[in-house]
C-alpha cells in the first residue's frame, strides 16, 4: 500500500523519465523521432518481404502470401517485448546504482519505468505491424482485441521474472550472464521462427511447460488464423505469471534494504 | 514540524568470506549465518527539536555519511530507528541524476520530480531556481557543457527551491566558488531563521560554529561527544592531534565553557596573562590599546625544537588571529627538562567589543599535527569593551579616515 502511494506521488517522475529516455535516444540525430518508426519498419520489411517473397516460405494449410510473415512477426515482436523487459529489468538496479545510493525515492519506480518504456517501444512497432495487416488485407477483425489479455499475461510474466532476476543480479552478478544464455535456448525452444509441427512429437509434448510457447501460439492463432486462442491453455500461464510477480515483489520488499549496501 | 529522533541506531554490513557463502545462506538458511557483521555505526541516539541546527563532525570513516544515509532513508538501519516529521530535503550529493544531453531546464524538472515535486510546482518555482542558480543562458544548454560549479549551482537551486521542514546537508556547501558558497550558506541561514531544522555534516569549523546550536562528534562509528559546537570542535581538534602517549582533558572553566587540554606533555604552559602598557594583568580591556600577551612555559622533558603558537577566538570560536614562533622566526632549540621560558607578544588590541579566548599550542613545527606537546583551548579568557573609541560593530577595529566629495 505504501509502495503504491509512493508510486502515485512519483508519477510525474515516472512519466518524465519515460519521455526523457525516449528523447535521449534520438537527441543528437538529425532525423530525430523518425528513427523510432524507421527501425521497426525495416524490421517488419525484412520479415515480410524477404521471408515471404525471397524465401518463398509457406505455412502448411495456409496459402496466403504473407501467412508466414505474419506468423513470424506475431511471435518475433511479442518475444522482443518479453526479452526487452526481462533483460532490462534484471540490470535496472545496477544501472541506477548511483541514484539508489544517494537519493531517497521509491525504488519500485525504476522497474516501472523500464517496463513502461518497453511497452511504448512495443506499441510503436506493433502499431506499424497492425497498419501493415490492414493494408495487406490480413487484419483478423474483432478477434484482434483478444491480443490484449494475452499481452497482459505476457507483460506480467516478464515483470515477475525481471524483478526476480533484477534483485538476484544485485547480489549474484552471474545471474545476468546465465539468463542471457537461458534466453537464447528459450527462444529457440519456442515456435517463433518454425511451426510447432516441425518438432518431433516427443519434444512437442514438452512445450506445455514453456509458458512463452503457449502465449506465442495464442498470438499466432489470433493473427494468422483469425481464431480465438486456446484460453484453457493460457489460464495456467496467467497463474504462473502472477506467481512470478508475487515472488518478485516479495523478494524486492525483503531485499531492497540490503540491496543498497551491495551496490 | 521538523523534528528528528534517532534511537539506538546501528548499521552493520554483511561480509562473506567465501563467494558462495551468500547463496548457501539464502538457499539453505538452516545451516546458519555464513557472514560476519562489520559494524560501521553503533548505539547512536540523539534528537533534534523543530528549528534546531546540529552539526555532525568526525574524521573520514567515522560513519558520518552512513548516518546521514540512514536518516534520509537511502540505507536501512540494522538496529534502532529514525523518526522524522515534516518535509525533508537532503543534499547528499548535488547533481545526482543529471543527464548530460539534456538542458539545464529539463534536468531541473527531472531533479525536481525526483525529490517529489510536481510539474506545476516546478513551473512555479522555475524563475526563482533560474535566478538563484545564476547561470544565465546556460540554463537552456545541455548540461554536458556546464562546468562542475555550474552543475552544483543548478542542483543546489533545485534542491532548496522550496523551504523544507528538515534540511540535511553533507559537505555540499563546500563546493562551488566562494561567491556561491556564501550565497548558498545565506539561503540555509535564511531557512533556518524561518524554522527549518538543520542537520549538517562538515569539516568546516566556521560553518558549524556559526550556524549550529549543537554538535555531535562521531568516532569509530560511535557517538563520542555531544555539546556546544565550540566544545565539541575543540575536543575534535585535540582528538586529531592525539598521539599514543598523550591525553585529552576537559575541565569546565568559568561561564560554563569547557577547557580542553591535550598533548604528549614535554612542555606545558604554566601561566598566561594579558597586560596593558603599565604591566597590569587585566581581564577587561579597552579597544585599541597596546597589550602584551605574557606566556610562561616550563619544559618537562628534553625538546629539540619548541614552537609556541596562540590563537585568539571570539565568543563563537571563530578564529580572529593566530600565529606562532615558527612563523615569527623565533623557535627555541635544545631545551632541557626543568627549563622555564617566558614569551612576550606585543600587539595593539584592535578588536571589537565582546568576549574572546586564547588557545595556546606547544609544538615542534608550524602545525600541531606533527608533535603536539600541549594544546590548551580557552587558556585565557578576556573581554574587550569600547570605552574611548567611536561607536562601531564587528570583531575587528579597523577605523577608517573618511573623505567625502560632493
Amino acid at each position: 500500500m505504501n509502495m503504491l502511494n509512493g508510486v502515485w506521488r512519483y508519477r510525474g517522475f515516472i512519466a518524465g523519465s519515460i519521455q526523457r529516455e525516449f528523447q535521449a535516444k534520438y537527441r543528437n540525430s538529425m532525423l530525430g523521432a523518425i528513427w523510432t518508426v524507421l527501425n521497426p519498419l525495416a524490421m517488419i520489411l525484412v520479415y515480410t518481404v524477404i521471408f515471404s517473397q525471397v524465401m518463398g516460405n509457406r505455412l502448411g494449410g495456409n496459402s496466403s502470401t504473407f501467412a508466414y510473415s505474419i506468423y513470424l512477426c506475431a511471435g518475433m515482436l511479442t518475444w522482443s517485448l518479453f526479452a526487452e523487459i526481462t533483460v532490462r529489468a534484471q540490470s535496472v538496479f545496477l544501472d541506477h546504482a548511483n541514484l539508489i545510493k544517494k537519493l531517497q525515492f521509491p525504488r519500485i519506480c525504476l522497474p516501472i519505468i523500464t517496463v513502461l518504456n518497453a511497452c511504448v517501444n512495443f506499441a510503436i512497432v506493433f502499431g506499424l505491424f497492425t497498419v501493415f495487416l490492414v493494408v495487406s488485407g490480413n487484419f483478423p477483425g474483432w478477434i484482434y482485441l483478444a491480443l490484449l489479455p494475452i499481452l497482459l499475461v505476457q507483460v506480467l510474466l516478464a515483470i515477475g521474472l525481471g524483478m526476480i532476476l533484477g534483485v538476484l543480479n544485485v547480489f549474484f552478478r552471474d545471474v545476468a550472464q546465465f539468463f542471457a544464455i537461458v534466453l537464447q535456448f528459450w527462444f529457440w525452444f519456442t515456435p517463433v521462427v518454425y511451426p510447432a509441427t516441425a518438432l518431433p512429437p516427443e519434444v512437442r509434448a514438452w512445450l506445455v511447460y514453456n509458458p512463452m510457447a503457449t502465449l506465442v501460439a495464442a498470438y499466432q492463432t489470433i493473427l494468422v488464423d483469425a481464431r480465438a486462442p486456446d484460453w484453457i491453455a493460457v489460464a495456467p500461464v496467467a497463474v504462473v505469471a502472477l506467481a512470478c510477480c508475487a515472488l518478485g515483489m516479495q523478494l524486492f520488499r525483503k531485499r531492497s534494504g540490503e540491496m543498497v549496501d551491495e551496490l | 514540524m521538523g523534528s528528528i529522533l534517532v534511537h539506538n541506531l546501528g548499521k552493520a554490513f554483511k561480509q562473506y568470506d567465501k563467494r558462495w557463502g551468500r547463496l548457501v545462506e539464502w538457499v539453505l538458511p538452516v545451516l546458519g549465518p555464513r557472514h560476519r557483521e562489520k559494524w560501521v555505526l553503533r548505539d547512536i541516539s540523539f534528537q533534534l527539536a523543530p528549528g534546531e541546527a546540529v552539526g555532525i563532525i568526525g574524521i573520514n570513516g567515522a560513519g558520518k555519511s552512513t548516518l546521514l544515509k540512514l536518516i534520509t532513508g537511502t540505507s536501512q538501519p540494522t538496529t534502532g530507528r529514525v523518526a522524522m516529521t515534516g518535509r525533508v530535503a537532503a543534499l547528499l550529493e548535488l547533481g545526482m541524476g543529471f543527464h548530460p544531453d539534456f538542458t539545464g531546464r529539463q534536468n531541473a524538472y527531472m531533479a525536481g520530480q525526483l525529490i517529489g515535486l510536481s510539474v506545476e510546482d516546478i513551473d512555479a518555482l522555475m524563475p526563482q531556481i533560474e535566478a538563484f542558480a545564476d547561470i544565465g543562458e546556460y540554463i537552456d544548454q545541455p548540461v554536458r557543457v556546464y562546468s562542475s560549479g555550474m552543475q552544483v549551482r543548478l542542483a543546489f537551486s533545485v534542491a532548496t527551491a522550496q523551504r523544507p521542514d528538515i534540511l540535511i546537508i553533507d559537505e555540499a556547501l563546500s563546493v562551488g566558488d566562494v561567491y556561491f558558497q556564501h550565497k548558498s550558506f545565506e539561503r540555509v541561514r535564511e531557512y533556518r531563521k524561518q524554522g527549518t531544522t538543520l542537520l549538517i555534516v562538515s569539516h568546516d569549523r566556521a560553518a558549524i560554529q556559526s550556524i549550529c546550536d549543537r554538535a555531535i562528534l562521531l568516532d569509530g562509528g560511535r557517538l563520542s561527544k555531544q555539546g556546544t559546537p565550540e566544545e565539541v570542535m575543540d575536543f575534535y581538534n585535540a582528538l586529531i592531534a592525539e598521539r599514543e602517549d598523550s591525553s585529552i582533558k576537559q575541565v569546565a572553566s568559568g561561564e560554563g565553557r569547557v577547557q580542553t587540554t591535550s598533548g604528549s606533555g614535554e612542555a606545558t604552559v604554566t601561566a598566561i596573562t594579558l597586560e596593558n602598557a603599565e604591566g597590569e594583568a587585566l581581564e577587561v580591556l579597552d579597544v585599541g590599546i597596546p597589550v602584551t600577551l605574557r606566556i610562561k612555559v616550563r619544559v618537562e622533558a628534553p625538546v629539540a625544537r619548541l614552537v609556541l603558537g596562540y590563537m585568539i577566538k571570539d565568543r563563537l570560536g571563530h578564529q580572529i588571529y593566530g600565529t606562532n614562533t615558527h612563523h615569527l622566526d623565533q623557535p627555541v632549540t635544545n631545551l632541557q627538562a626543568g627549563q622555564e621560558l617566558e614569551y612576550r607578544f606585543h600587539f595593539p588590541l584592535n578588536l571589537g567589543a565582546g568576549s574572546y579566548s586564547i588557545t595556546t599550542a606547544l609544538t615542534s613545527s608550524e602545525t600541531h599535527l606533527a608533535d603536539n606537546y600541549e594544546w590548551r583551548d580557552l587558556a585565557l579568557l578576556f573581554i574587550v569593551i569600547n570605552m574611548t573609541r567611536r561607536q562601531f560593530v564587528g570583531s575587528s577595529w579597523i577605523e577608517p579616515q573618511v573623505d567625502i566629495t560632493r
